[in-house]
């Protein structure tokens, strides 16, 4: 009856997974309930435990949550979109941006015309455009493309994407 | 040396320290030229969950993989926090702010029109009632 080691009854996700005891101070043990064990499940198979350890021990303790929810967004992706992972989400909202800002331009455009040429308005009726948006997404330095062309189409709908 | 067995290793093998055999699943998307790309993806991914992952893909869709797993390391490294999950909030907000926007451009066109519309159809009453006029005298 009595197994031949004890497990807390407050183990980890990570360490029931990884089949070890959990320690007191264990890394994962605040980020992966319990409760939630495909959570850990998919993190290990796209990233390693160990590798999930080095990139939580480098990053400060007020953020490692932050840290194990994109790691498992992105591990989420990753496993729902094998080739094209993450990227081919900010694929499709790159090119939802594009169709906006296409948009966008011809509403402005509409828009000075009507207020050029409506005989309604007075002076003092000037009609104030919205300020233009920026429009390319904050690239970071290390020089990714501002718009990736996939050369398929990518699992994601727009659904998902909302 | 072209020839040489040392240069023909891909990055992946040189940086493993082994034989890069004929079939390497790494080598066609790991040149030697490029050990960086190699080293960025081990530390995230590690080599056997690469290897793994490019194996379970048909061989046309490889290429496109190993490379999107390369931006997506980079950006890990470059943001141990977010890494590229930042840029998809990024753009859900600028997605937003464009949207909100385009809503209130087309609201000011929408009153303009009808405002317009409004002026016109009044006029074109008052034209109806001339001309009745003018018919019936």
């Amino acid at each position: 009856m009595k197994g031949s080691e004890t497990r807390s009854s407050s183990s980890c996700a990570a360490c029931k997974f990884l089949k070890r005891r959990c320690t007191p101070n264990c890394i994962f043990a605040p980020y992966f309930r319990s409760d939630e064990p495909t959570k850990f499940a998919k993190v290990h198979k796209v990233f390693g435990a160990s590798n999930v350890s080095k990139i939580l021990s480098e990053v400060p303790e007020e953020q490692r949550e932050d840290a194990v929810n994109s790691l498992a967004y992105e591990a989420e992706a990753r496993l729902r979109d094998p080739v094209y992972g993450c990227i081919g989400a900010i694929a499709m909202l790159q090119k939802k941006m594009v169709e906006l800002q296409h948009d966008l331009t011809i509403a402005r455009a509409r828009l000075a015309h009507y207020a050029s040429s409506s005989p309604l308005l007075n002076d003092d009726q000037a009609i104030t455009l919205p300020p233009p948006i920026d429009p390319s997404p904050s690239s970071s330095s290390s020089g990714f493309p501002e718009s990736f062309l996939l050369s398929q189409q990518p699992i994601w709908s727009d659904e998902d994407l909302n | 040396d072209y020839l040489s067995m040392n240069s023909s290793r891909c990055a992946a093998c040189k940086y493993l320290r082994k034989r890069c055999p004929s079939e390497c699943i790494f080598s066609p998307y790991f040149p030697p030229n490029n050990p960086q790309r190699f080293a960025c993806v081990h530390r995230i991914y590690g080599a056997s969950n690469i290897g793994r992952m490019l194996q379970q893909l048909p061989v046309y869709l490889r290429a496109e993989a190993a490379d999107c797993l390369y931006y997506e390391a980079q950006c890990r490294i470059e943001n141990p926090v977010y890494g590229c999950v930042g840029m998809i909030s990024t753009l859900h907000q600028q997605i937003f702010s464009a949207q909100e926007q385009l809503a209130k451009v087309q609201a000011e066109i929408a009153l303009i029109n009808n405002a317009y519309t409004q002026q016109e159809s009044s006029q074109f009453q008052q034209l109806d009632g001339l001309l009745s006029n003018l018919n019936n005298f």
